[in-house]
């Protein structure tokens, strides 16, 4: 086993393919993390990855241009997240539900779209589709073992890169981000601060759109060069786990999306050495929340402790018994 | 001296009927700070939201500088000059002050769409040193004093040009160190220019601090009042004075041995304030404890802590001689606590619920009730729920009507009615009567008293005043999250004391105060 993983962690390969899966994460983990730092849980990322995947498929083979399918995925992307923002901040339904009842349309309608167009209801291999270029690097491909993993990547890999770094931006630099994180953190306060709390969040919204718009074409048309049904496979889900991983900055992002990316690459190896295919499939997930518990638990821990802390030292009040008891607890609990 | 602010026979009724404010006249001269006392539930908030443009007034008017305004927002208010301070803050906690303090109206570097920091800073360096309110621009505010918040709280309404300012009780979440420093600094704002109006439950403070005070009773303005020309007994009087409604035939307690020790609790909200600050006592058995205390003083968050609904940060609380110290609220009744749970909508009922659904909620499991296999036997229930239908005199068409369609009086004799039929040993009651009708009133208060008789523990929690006294066989005050007073016999104390207690002007020594943990 040890000997195994030497020869994965070792080669180019392995980490080609790290990068590969982890752009489609990242991607929409960005688009968790700007939804729910305006205040959103945007359930419908899923949704939104598949019209993406599916439109895009269809408008490149329709057009014969893989950008024009990349533009209108895209747009179909936005088009979800702004449904959601309509139901769950117009209409005031609760914002998870609407995610999912969009999720579910998106599961169903795409295969409905796609047997209408094709007749086939699993796969658009019919449809003369095109793939987003890959990109090598002059120089940069010349380095031995390095080369071959930064360089030859699909487009989209290089862009879910910059996505960090647009993201990054627009959170801690812009006016808007500001708005964001106010939103977010105290909608009340945003409002008494003359911000409308619906526009942050529509803003929010379009940019989770397009954000999940690159992951799910990249998913069609790169990643792999079709539209199968089912091809989001949850990582809309997971990226709302992930983005609590990432402590909700865009930064934070990257972590949480390789560790999705590290087992979803290892389980492609594993699946040489004879582990059952479908518990490596979990894997990726698996690992993913359980981060995600792990962070959890640990923040809530420093929270109280942090809390706790307000408490020692002080005089205790009048009525108070056994100050004495409180404190050693409070000291046993806070190590 | 002509009126800077005024409000003119001012009406506002909520869209479900309440009137919270009735006729009220209210006028706030240039350059004064002007004190507003009441009881929560006054109509002080409603006022203040009405001047402040977050409310529309129902009927009456609203002048400034003698003209007619009529605010549809408080971005209008703002605008005219008035700034509001909440009780609340409205802040971002993982923001930093600079980034807090320009919010909705920040600077940015020429000619771009970027967020320009160092300048927010220097604004709120430069409000800061002006205005004399000494706050770190760089740090976040989740890092920072309570008091340091309020103060960018305070310059955050300078940032946006009042000259006005509301405060809604800013002295509540300081130390008494911090109170005086804010009052050195609201002096100074006055002398600059600033007309402050100070909402407080302290009457000591708005004697130290304010010009003029008005007092506000029940949605109206009792009337305002040189702070030279009158002294603090004459305004507790007009906050708290009230006639006596109904008299409690009840004979002296008996008291038995502990069945509630609270030891040490503590409770911090959202906003890192100390809501219960290390709460002590001992409830005994065959005796009626009363929790006096202006309403936000600690009081919801201790009953919330003993009844499993929030959790305490340190100490414990044990029943019955079983530690269940942030325990759900089954094993808590497990160990012999009832409930009754101050908002009986929420908490005390399910509303689209059948009463007799509500009457099991808290038994169905039991053999009497589950029958083989795991159904429920209707004819039990339905004999049980006519029971406590009939012994608690809830007026109903049938027990399967939803406990929704009920009065207000009704629907807590429903709560009532399962706890006290649950058999505990010791019953936690909040605010039993508010919202109730006179009879069911008096009818709820002999149950209380029955329960005593039969030798359970009541720890009775009702910020009506006349209430408390006349139940309780002993009472503690709270104030500011802590237990400031403890009166072994309840008899023995006159409200006006209490008031005293309730509002901050008095504190109880240690010793005094530790009697009430009985050991």
């Amino acid at each position: 086993m040890i000997h195994f993983l030497i020869s994965v962690f070792g080669s180019s390969n392995y980490w080609y393919i790290v990068f590969r899966s982890t752009a489609p994460i990242l991607l929409v983990t960005l688009g968790a993390v700007i939804s729910e730092q305006a205040g959103i849980s945007n359930m419908a990322l899923e949704g939104a990855m598949l019209w993406a995947a599916l439109v895009g498929v269809i408008v490149s083979a329709a057009t014969g241009s893989a950008w024009m399918g990349l533009a209108a995925g895209i747009l179909a992307s936005i088009l979800v997240c702004v449904t959601l923002w309509y139901f769950a901040l117009k209409l005031e339904a609760n914002a998870v539900l609407v995610g999912v009842a969009l999720n579910l349309v998106a599961h169903g309608g795409t295969v409905f779209v796609l047997y209408s167009l094709t007749g086939d209801k699993g796969i658009s291999s019919s449809l003369a589709s095109k793939t987003l270029p890959f990109i090598k690097i002059p120089l940069i491909q010349d380095i031995p073992w390095l080369g071959k993993i930064i360089s030859g990547q699909n487009i989209v890999v290089y862009i879910s890169i910059i996505a960090v770094v647009v993201l990054n931006l627009i959170l801690n630099k812009y006016t808007i981000g500001r708005r964001i994180k106010a939103t977010g953190a105290n909608v009340e306060a945003a409002r008494s601060a003359g911000i409308n709390p619906d526009r942050v969040k529509l803003f929010a919204l379009v940019i989770a759109g397009v954000l999940a718009g690159f992951a799910g074409c990249f998913l069609s048309m790169g990643y792999t060069s079709n539209f199968t049904s089912g091809i989001a496979a949850g990582r809309g889900y997971v990226a709302n786990a992930a983005q609590v991983v990432a402590g909700g900055t865009a930064v934070g992002a990257i972590f949480a999306a390789l560790i999705f990316g590290l087992t979803d690459a290892l389980a492609t190896f594993l699946q040489n050495v004879g582990m059952p295919p479908e518990l490596i499939q979990a894997l990726p997930y698996a690992v993913t929340i359980l981060g995600f518990i792990v962070v959890t638990l640990s923040r809530d821990r420093r929270e109280a402790a942090r809390k706790r802390a307000l408490f020692s030292g002080g005089a205790a009040s009048g009525g108070a018994g056994d100050g004495g008891t409180a404190k050693k607890q409070a000291e046993g609990t806070g190590a | 001296m002509n009126a800077l602010l005024e409000a003119v026979r001012l009406t506002k009724v909520y869209s479900n009927g309440t009137a919270a404010n009735k006729r009220v006249d209210f006028s706030v001269r240039p350059g004064e700070i002007h004190g507003l006392v009441g009881e929560n539930g006054a109509g002080k908030s409603t006022l203040m939201k009405v001047l402040y443009g977050e409310e529309s007034p129902t009927t009456g008017s609203i002048l400034l500088e003698g003209k007619p305004v009529s605010f549809s927002s408080s971005e209008d208010a703002i605008r005219a000059g008035i700034g509001m301070v909440h009780q609340h803050f409205m802040l971002v906690p993982s923001l930093s002050l600079a980034e807090n303090l320009v919010l909705g109206k920040e600077p940015r570097r020429k000619g771009s769409r970027f967020f320009d920091l160092e300048k927010a800073v220097r604004i709120t360096e430069e409000l800061s040193a002006r205005y004399n309110l000494k706050v770190h621009a760089r740090a976040r505010v989740v890092d920072v004093s309570v008091s340091m918040r309020q103060k960018l709280e305070i310059l955050k309404t300078l940032y946006r040009g009042a000259h006005i300012l509301i405060l809604d009780e800013p002295t509540a979440v300081l130390t008494p160190q911090e109170t005086d420093e804010l009052f050195v600094e609201l002096s100074e704002l006055r002398k600059q220019g600033c007309t402050i109006i100070f909402i407080s439950h302290k009457l000591g403070e708005v004697f130290r601090l304010c010009d003029r005070v008005s007092v506000m009773r029940d949605g109206r303005m009792i009337g305002t009042h040189d702070v030279g020309d009158v002294d603090s007994q004459t305004i507790s009087n007009e906050m708290v004075g009230r006639e006596v409604k109904l008299g409690v035939d009840k004979s002296p307690a008996q008291p038995g041995e502990a069945v509630l020790l609270a030891r040490d609790l503590s409770f911090v909200d959202d906003f890192d304030i100390k809501m219960v600050d290390r709460v002590s006592f001992t409830l005994r058995r065959g005796e009626v404890l009363g929790v006096v205390g202006v309403d936000g003083n600690g009081q919801t968050e201790l009953v919330q802590i003993l009844a499993g609904l929030a959790k305490t940060l340190t100490g414990k609380v044990v029943v019955c001689g079983k530690d269940v110290t942030n325990a759900s609220p089954g094993t808590i009744r497990k160990a012999g606590m009832a409930h009754v749970a101050e908002d009986r909508m929420t908490v005390g009922t399910a509303l689209p619920a059948s009463i007799m659904d509500n009457l099991i909620a808290d038994r169905y499991a039991g053999k009497a009730f589950t029958g083989p296999g795991g159904f429920m036997r209707q004819d039990a229930m339905r004999q049980e729920a006519r029971g406590i239908v009939e012994r608690f005199d809830i007026r109903c068409s049938s027990e399967l009507q939803s406990v929704g369609s009920l009065s207000g009086g009704n629907m807590q004799k429903v709560v009532v009615g399962r706890e006290f039929t649950a058999e505990a040993e010791l019953l936690v009651i909040s605010q039993p009567t508010r919202g109730v009708d006179v009879g069911a009133i008096e009818f709820l208060h002999k149950r209380i008293i029955e329960m005593r008789d039969a030798g359970k523990a009541v720890l009775l929690v009702s910020s009506d005043l006349t209430e408390v006294m006349s139940l309780s066989d002993s009472l503690i005050v709270m104030s500011s999250g802590r237990i400031v007073a403890y009166f072994p016999d309840a008899a023995a104390v006159t409200d006006k004391e209490l008031g005293l207690y309730m509002l901050g002007l008095k504190s109880q020594g240690e010793e005094e105060i530790r009697m009430v943990l009985h050991d």
